[in-house]
Protein backbone atom coordinates (compact mmCIF):
# COMPACT_ATOMS: atom_id res chain seq x y z
CA UNK A 1 0.00 0.00 0.00
CA UNK A 2 2.64 2.54 1.06
CA UNK A 3 4.54 1.69 -2.23
CA UNK A 4 1.15 2.30 -3.82
CA UNK A 5 1.31 6.09 -2.94
CA UNK A 6 4.89 6.84 -3.76
CA UNK A 7 4.79 4.92 -7.16
CA UNK A 8 1.41 6.96 -7.54
CA UNK A 9 3.32 10.39 -6.88
CA UNK A 10 6.35 9.68 -8.79
CA UNK A 11 3.49 8.67 -12.04
CA UNK A 12 2.28 12.04 -11.72
CA UNK A 13 4.92 14.58 -11.01
CA UNK A 14 7.05 13.04 -13.82
CA UNK A 15 3.26 13.67 -15.89
CA UNK A 16 4.06 17.05 -14.41
CA UNK A 17 7.37 17.78 -15.25
CA UNK A 18 7.28 16.16 -18.57
CA UNK A 19 3.71 16.78 -19.86
CA UNK A 20 4.37 20.21 -22.16
CA UNK A 21 1.59 22.42 -23.82
CA UNK A 22 -1.31 21.25 -20.96
CA UNK A 23 -4.14 19.22 -20.81
CA UNK A 24 -3.81 17.23 -24.11
CA UNK A 25 -0.47 16.53 -23.66
CA UNK A 26 -1.03 14.61 -20.50
CA UNK A 27 -3.36 11.48 -22.48
CA UNK A 28 -0.18 9.68 -24.27
CA UNK A 29 1.63 9.53 -20.44
CA UNK A 30 -2.09 8.23 -19.33
CA UNK A 31 -1.88 5.66 -21.77
CA UNK A 32 1.38 4.58 -20.75
CA UNK A 33 0.03 4.42 -17.20
CA UNK A 34 -2.98 2.24 -18.21
CA UNK A 35 -0.27 -0.21 -19.87
CA UNK A 36 2.25 -0.51 -16.84
CA UNK A 37 0.13 -0.94 -14.47
CA UNK A 38 -3.84 -2.21 -13.77
CA UNK A 39 -4.57 0.99 -12.11
CA UNK A 40 -7.27 1.72 -14.79
CA UNK A 41 -7.60 0.61 -18.27
CA UNK A 42 -7.55 2.55 -22.13
CA UNK A 43 -11.20 2.45 -21.67
CA UNK A 44 -11.03 4.43 -18.88
CA UNK A 45 -8.64 7.02 -20.31
CA UNK A 46 -11.59 7.00 -22.89
CA UNK A 47 -14.17 7.77 -20.28
CA UNK A 48 -12.11 10.57 -18.57
CA UNK A 49 -11.95 12.61 -21.54
CA UNK A 50 -15.98 12.43 -21.82
CA UNK A 51 -15.95 13.56 -17.93
CA UNK A 52 -12.85 16.15 -18.06
CA UNK A 53 -14.95 17.64 -21.12
CA UNK A 54 -18.32 18.02 -19.48
CA UNK A 55 -16.99 19.64 -16.06
CA UNK A 56 -15.22 22.39 -15.37
CA UNK A 57 -11.40 22.60 -14.56
CA UNK A 58 -8.23 21.72 -16.72
CA UNK A 59 -8.22 18.45 -18.17
CA UNK A 60 -5.45 16.81 -16.76
CA UNK A 61 -6.04 17.69 -14.17
CA UNK A 62 -9.39 16.39 -13.54
CA UNK A 63 -8.01 13.25 -15.10
CA UNK A 64 -4.95 12.83 -12.47
CA UNK A 65 -7.81 13.07 -9.63
CA UNK A 66 -9.99 10.10 -11.86
CA UNK A 67 -7.16 8.21 -11.83
CA UNK A 68 -6.23 9.16 -7.96
CA UNK A 69 -9.85 8.26 -7.00
CA UNK A 70 -9.91 4.88 -9.26
CA UNK A 71 -6.54 3.46 -7.50
CA UNK A 72 -6.22 4.78 -4.16
CA UNK A 73 -9.53 6.37 -3.28
CA UNK A 74 -10.77 9.59 -2.08
CA UNK A 75 -7.03 10.44 -0.56
CA UNK A 76 -5.96 9.42 -4.16
CA UNK A 77 -7.89 12.30 -6.16
CA UNK A 78 -6.00 15.07 -4.09
CA UNK A 79 -2.94 13.30 -3.97
CA UNK A 80 -2.04 12.48 -7.37
CA UNK A 81 -3.49 15.83 -8.27
CA UNK A 82 -0.48 17.47 -5.65
CA UNK A 83 1.85 15.70 -7.34
CA UNK A 84 1.04 16.76 -10.52
CA UNK A 85 1.31 20.71 -9.70
CA UNK A 86 4.32 20.31 -7.81
CA UNK A 87 6.40 20.54 -10.91
CA UNK A 88 4.77 23.38 -12.24
CA UNK A 89 5.50 25.37 -8.91
CA UNK A 90 8.80 24.15 -8.63
CA UNK A 91 9.90 25.23 -12.64
CA UNK A 92 7.54 28.39 -12.67
CA UNK A 93 8.55 30.06 -9.45
CA UNK A 94 12.33 29.42 -10.63
CA UNK A 95 11.54 31.02 -14.26
CA UNK A 96 10.01 33.89 -12.61
CA UNK A 97 13.08 34.49 -10.44
CA UNK A 98 15.63 34.26 -12.24
CA UNK A 99 15.04 34.37 -16.02
CA UNK A 100 13.61 37.63 -17.23
CA UNK A 101 11.81 37.14 -21.38
CA UNK A 102 11.93 33.00 -20.43
CA UNK A 103 9.31 32.56 -23.82
CA UNK A 104 11.59 34.80 -25.91
CA UNK A 105 14.84 32.92 -24.55
CA UNK A 106 16.66 31.88 -28.01
CA UNK A 107 17.14 28.77 -26.91
CA UNK A 108 14.06 27.76 -25.65
CA UNK A 109 12.23 29.08 -28.52
CA UNK A 110 14.35 26.70 -30.43
CA UNK A 111 13.59 23.83 -28.05
CA UNK A 112 9.58 24.64 -28.25
CA UNK A 113 9.95 24.54 -31.87
CA UNK A 114 10.99 20.87 -32.34
CA UNK A 115 8.93 20.01 -29.22
CA UNK A 116 5.37 21.47 -30.32
CA UNK A 117 5.64 18.72 -33.53
CA UNK A 118 6.98 15.98 -31.39
CA UNK A 119 3.87 16.41 -28.97
CA UNK A 120 1.33 16.94 -31.06
CA UNK A 121 2.83 13.09 -32.78
CA UNK A 122 2.51 12.24 -29.14
CA UNK A 123 -0.71 13.14 -28.96
CA UNK A 124 -2.08 11.50 -32.51
CA UNK A 125 -0.91 8.02 -31.37
CA UNK A 126 -2.48 8.39 -27.97
CA UNK A 127 -5.87 9.12 -30.35
CA UNK A 128 -5.35 5.86 -32.57
CA UNK A 129 -5.71 4.38 -28.87
CA UNK A 130 -8.44 6.26 -28.07
CA UNK A 131 -10.03 5.37 -31.67
CA UNK A 132 -9.55 1.45 -31.02
CA UNK A 133 -10.88 0.95 -27.45
CA UNK A 134 -14.16 3.45 -28.63
CA UNK A 135 -14.86 1.93 -31.79
CA UNK A 136 -14.66 -1.57 -31.86
CA UNK A 137 -16.16 -4.14 -29.21
CA UNK A 138 -15.33 -7.57 -27.99
CA UNK A 139 -17.81 -10.20 -28.80
CA UNK A 140 -16.85 -13.74 -28.27
CA UNK A 141 -13.66 -12.58 -28.07
CA UNK A 142 -12.91 -11.13 -30.99
CA UNK A 143 -12.93 -7.46 -31.82
CA UNK A 144 -15.68 -6.49 -34.06
CA UNK A 145 -16.44 -3.12 -35.07
CA UNK A 146 -18.74 -1.03 -33.10
CA UNK A 147 -20.90 0.02 -36.34
CA UNK A 148 -23.62 2.47 -34.33
CA UNK A 149 -20.54 4.19 -32.66
CA UNK A 150 -18.50 4.95 -36.22
CA UNK A 151 -21.76 5.84 -37.64
CA UNK A 152 -22.47 8.61 -34.91
CA UNK A 153 -18.38 9.36 -35.01
CA UNK A 154 -18.91 10.16 -38.75
CA UNK A 155 -21.92 12.30 -38.15
CA UNK A 156 -20.46 14.32 -35.61
CA UNK A 157 -17.43 15.02 -36.99
CA UNK A 158 -18.92 16.39 -40.52
CA UNK A 159 -21.42 18.12 -38.31
CA UNK A 160 -18.71 19.93 -36.16
CA UNK A 161 -16.75 21.10 -39.52
CA UNK A 162 -20.01 23.74 -39.71
CA UNK A 163 -19.62 27.17 -38.56
CA UNK A 164 -22.07 27.69 -36.27
CA UNK A 165 -21.80 23.94 -34.90
CA UNK A 166 -18.13 23.80 -34.38
CA UNK A 167 -18.60 26.55 -31.46
CA UNK A 168 -20.77 24.18 -29.42
CA UNK A 169 -20.02 23.90 -26.57
CA UNK A 170 -18.46 19.61 -25.75
CA UNK A 171 -20.92 18.92 -23.08
CA UNK A 172 -23.94 19.86 -26.07
CA UNK A 173 -22.02 17.06 -28.24
CA UNK A 174 -21.81 14.90 -25.14
CA UNK A 175 -25.36 14.79 -23.69
CA UNK A 176 -26.79 14.69 -27.24
CA UNK A 177 -24.93 11.38 -27.76
CA UNK A 178 -25.27 10.07 -24.79
CA UNK A 179 -29.79 10.46 -25.48
CA UNK A 180 -28.57 9.34 -29.10
CA UNK A 181 -27.04 6.19 -27.61
CA UNK A 182 -29.82 5.32 -25.03
CA UNK A 183 -32.21 5.54 -27.47
CA UNK A 184 -31.13 3.81 -30.42
CA UNK A 185 -30.18 1.27 -28.02
CA UNK A 186 -25.71 1.28 -28.80
CA UNK B 1 -3.50 35.91 5.51
CA UNK B 2 -6.31 37.69 4.38
CA UNK B 3 -4.61 38.18 1.06
CA UNK B 4 -3.91 34.48 0.93
CA UNK B 5 -6.94 33.48 1.06
CA UNK B 6 -8.34 36.11 -1.70
CA UNK B 7 -5.95 34.48 -3.77
CA UNK B 8 -6.94 30.94 -2.95
CA UNK B 9 -10.72 32.18 -4.17
CA UNK B 10 -9.90 33.78 -6.93
CA UNK B 11 -8.42 31.02 -8.20
CA UNK B 12 -10.81 28.23 -7.08
CA UNK B 13 -13.69 30.91 -8.93
CA UNK B 14 -11.70 30.62 -12.23
CA UNK B 15 -11.05 26.49 -12.15
CA UNK B 16 -14.52 25.90 -10.93
CA UNK B 17 -16.21 27.74 -13.99
CA UNK B 18 -13.84 27.40 -16.84
CA UNK B 19 -14.41 24.33 -19.26
CA UNK B 20 -11.88 22.58 -21.03
CA UNK B 21 -9.02 24.66 -19.81
CA UNK B 22 -5.89 25.49 -21.66
CA UNK B 23 -7.19 28.44 -24.05
CA UNK B 24 -10.96 28.68 -23.39
CA UNK B 25 -9.84 30.02 -19.87
CA UNK B 26 -8.10 33.19 -21.16
CA UNK B 27 -11.19 35.20 -21.35
CA UNK B 28 -12.09 33.75 -17.34
CA UNK B 29 -8.78 34.87 -16.29
CA UNK B 30 -8.75 38.85 -17.59
CA UNK B 31 -12.02 39.14 -15.98
CA UNK B 32 -10.93 37.93 -13.25
CA UNK B 33 -7.22 39.09 -12.72
CA UNK B 34 -7.02 42.32 -14.88
CA UNK B 35 -10.68 43.45 -14.70
CA UNK B 36 -11.62 42.97 -11.19
CA UNK B 37 -8.41 42.40 -9.24
CA UNK B 38 -6.61 44.49 -11.07
CA UNK B 39 -3.71 42.22 -9.95
CA UNK B 40 -1.89 42.24 -13.30
CA UNK B 41 -1.96 44.02 -16.60
CA UNK B 42 -3.18 42.12 -19.55
CA UNK B 43 0.59 42.18 -21.02
CA UNK B 44 1.65 40.64 -17.94
CA UNK B 45 -0.93 37.77 -18.06
CA UNK B 46 -0.56 36.98 -21.50
CA UNK B 47 3.50 36.78 -20.69
CA UNK B 48 2.02 34.07 -17.77
CA UNK B 49 0.23 32.54 -20.93
CA UNK B 50 3.72 32.60 -23.09
CA UNK B 51 5.12 30.74 -20.24
CA UNK B 52 2.82 28.43 -19.19
CA UNK B 53 2.67 27.10 -22.40
CA UNK B 54 6.48 26.68 -22.91
CA UNK B 55 7.01 25.58 -19.42
CA UNK B 56 5.97 21.32 -18.63
CA UNK B 57 2.56 21.03 -16.58
CA UNK B 58 -0.59 21.92 -17.10
CA UNK B 59 -1.32 25.69 -18.26
CA UNK B 60 -4.07 26.62 -16.21
CA UNK B 61 -2.02 25.48 -13.17
CA UNK B 62 1.20 27.63 -14.79
CA UNK B 63 -0.48 30.67 -14.76
CA UNK B 64 -2.13 30.60 -11.16
CA UNK B 65 1.39 29.87 -9.77
CA UNK B 66 2.96 32.85 -11.82
CA UNK B 67 0.18 35.24 -10.74
CA UNK B 68 0.08 33.82 -6.93
CA UNK B 69 4.25 34.33 -7.01
CA UNK B 70 4.07 38.22 -8.74
CA UNK B 71 1.33 39.08 -6.00
CA UNK B 72 2.79 37.35 -2.80
CA UNK B 73 5.93 35.25 -3.98
CA UNK B 74 6.10 31.50 -2.97
CA UNK B 75 3.54 31.38 -0.43
CA UNK B 76 1.64 33.18 -3.04
CA UNK B 77 2.17 30.99 -5.60
CA UNK B 78 1.13 27.71 -3.90
CA UNK B 79 -2.16 29.77 -2.74
CA UNK B 80 -2.86 30.41 -6.11
CA UNK B 81 -2.46 26.99 -7.10
CA UNK B 82 -4.21 25.36 -4.20
CA UNK B 83 -7.45 27.08 -5.54
CA UNK B 84 -7.06 26.28 -8.85
CA UNK B 85 -6.80 22.77 -8.27
CA UNK B 86 -9.42 22.51 -5.33
CA UNK B 87 -12.65 22.61 -7.46
CA UNK B 88 -11.26 19.96 -9.79
CA UNK B 89 -10.35 17.65 -6.89
CA UNK B 90 -13.72 18.24 -4.88
CA UNK B 91 -15.77 17.44 -8.24
CA UNK B 92 -14.14 14.66 -9.82
CA UNK B 93 -13.93 12.80 -6.33
CA UNK B 94 -17.61 13.08 -5.80
CA UNK B 95 -18.58 12.04 -9.32
CA UNK B 96 -16.04 9.45 -9.46
CA UNK B 97 -18.08 7.65 -6.30
CA UNK B 98 -21.48 8.40 -7.37
CA UNK B 99 -20.08 6.62 -10.75
CA UNK B 100 -18.55 3.69 -10.28
CA UNK B 101 -22.14 2.26 -9.14
CA UNK B 102 -23.44 3.86 -11.49
CA UNK B 103 -21.25 2.17 -14.67
CA UNK B 104 -22.36 -0.84 -15.17
CA UNK B 105 -26.01 -0.25 -15.14
CA UNK B 106 -27.28 -1.36 -18.92
CA UNK B 107 -28.65 2.17 -20.04
CA UNK B 108 -24.88 3.66 -18.84
CA UNK B 109 -23.98 1.39 -21.08
CA UNK B 110 -25.73 2.14 -23.89
CA UNK B 111 -25.21 6.06 -23.35
CA UNK B 112 -21.22 5.10 -23.23
CA UNK B 113 -21.14 3.92 -26.83
CA UNK B 114 -22.83 7.29 -27.82
CA UNK B 115 -20.41 9.39 -25.86
CA UNK B 116 -17.42 7.57 -27.07
CA UNK B 117 -18.05 8.46 -30.64
CA UNK B 118 -18.14 12.07 -29.58
CA UNK B 119 -14.74 11.70 -27.77
CA UNK B 120 -13.28 10.24 -31.01
CA UNK B 121 -14.72 13.70 -33.02
CA UNK B 122 -13.60 15.87 -30.21
CA UNK B 123 -9.61 14.45 -29.70
CA UNK B 124 -9.34 14.33 -33.92
CA UNK B 125 -10.31 17.64 -34.05
CA UNK B 126 -8.11 18.85 -31.14
CA UNK B 127 -5.43 16.82 -32.61
CA UNK B 128 -5.84 18.35 -36.64
CA UNK B 129 -6.00 22.02 -35.05
CA UNK B 130 -2.18 21.27 -32.85
CA UNK B 131 -1.03 19.74 -36.59
CA UNK B 132 -2.02 22.76 -37.96
CA UNK B 133 -0.24 24.69 -35.43
CA UNK B 134 2.61 23.14 -34.85
CA UNK B 135 4.01 21.46 -38.26
CA UNK B 136 5.10 24.84 -39.56
CA UNK B 137 8.28 23.15 -41.41
CA UNK B 138 9.67 20.44 -43.38
CA UNK B 139 11.89 19.71 -40.06
CA UNK B 140 8.36 19.83 -37.76
CA UNK B 141 6.81 17.56 -39.87
CA UNK B 142 9.56 14.57 -39.74
CA UNK B 143 9.52 15.11 -36.05
CA UNK B 144 5.91 14.83 -36.16
CA UNK B 145 5.59 12.06 -38.28
CA UNK B 146 9.08 9.97 -36.34
CA UNK B 147 7.40 10.77 -32.73
CA UNK B 148 3.14 9.19 -34.07
CA UNK B 149 5.08 6.32 -35.10
CA UNK B 150 7.69 5.53 -32.55
CA UNK B 151 4.78 6.43 -29.90
CA UNK B 152 2.63 4.00 -31.76
CA UNK B 153 4.62 0.85 -32.40
CA UNK B 154 7.69 0.89 -30.23
CA UNK B 155 8.12 0.98 -26.21
CA UNK B 156 10.21 4.49 -26.24
CA UNK B 157 9.40 6.17 -23.28
CA UNK B 158 7.20 8.99 -23.99
CA UNK B 159 9.19 11.18 -21.98
CA UNK B 160 12.46 10.35 -24.51
CA UNK B 161 10.80 11.33 -27.49
CA UNK B 162 10.23 14.83 -26.14
CA UNK B 163 13.65 15.40 -24.46
CA UNK B 164 15.08 13.90 -28.15
CA UNK B 165 12.72 16.27 -29.71
CA UNK B 166 14.14 19.52 -27.86
CA UNK B 167 17.46 18.09 -28.38
CA UNK B 168 17.01 18.07 -32.02
CA UNK B 169 15.66 22.18 -31.97
CA UNK B 170 18.48 23.55 -30.04
CA UNK B 171 21.31 21.50 -32.46
CA UNK B 172 19.08 22.67 -35.54
CA UNK B 173 19.57 26.13 -33.84
CA UNK B 174 22.77 25.70 -33.54
CA UNK B 175 23.78 24.70 -36.74
CA UNK B 176 21.60 27.40 -38.28
CA UNK B 177 23.11 30.34 -36.24
CA UNK B 178 26.68 28.98 -37.09
CA UNK B 179 25.56 29.59 -40.88
CA UNK B 180 24.24 32.88 -40.10
CA UNK B 181 27.52 33.76 -38.24
CA UNK B 182 29.96 33.04 -40.87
Amino acid sequence: MNNLIWLLFYEFFKIGLFAVGGGPATIPYLMDLAEKYDWFTMEDVTNMIAISESTPGPLGLNMATYVGVDALGVFGGAWASIALTIPSIIVIVLVAKFLNNFSQNRWVKAAFYTIRPAVAGLIAAAVYNVFVVSLFVEQAGEKVLAIKTCILFVIVFALMKVKKLGKLHPVVWLIGAALVGIIFQF
Amino acid sequence: MKEYLELYWAFFRIGGLTFGGGLSMLPMLKYELVEKKKWVSEEQLLDCYAVGQCTPGIIAVNTATYVGYLKKGLAGAIWGTAGMISPSILLITTLCLFLNNFMDNVWVQHALMGIKGVVCALMLNTVISLAKKSLVSPLCVVIGIAATILAMFTDVPTVLIVVVAAIVGIIYEKIKGGAKHE
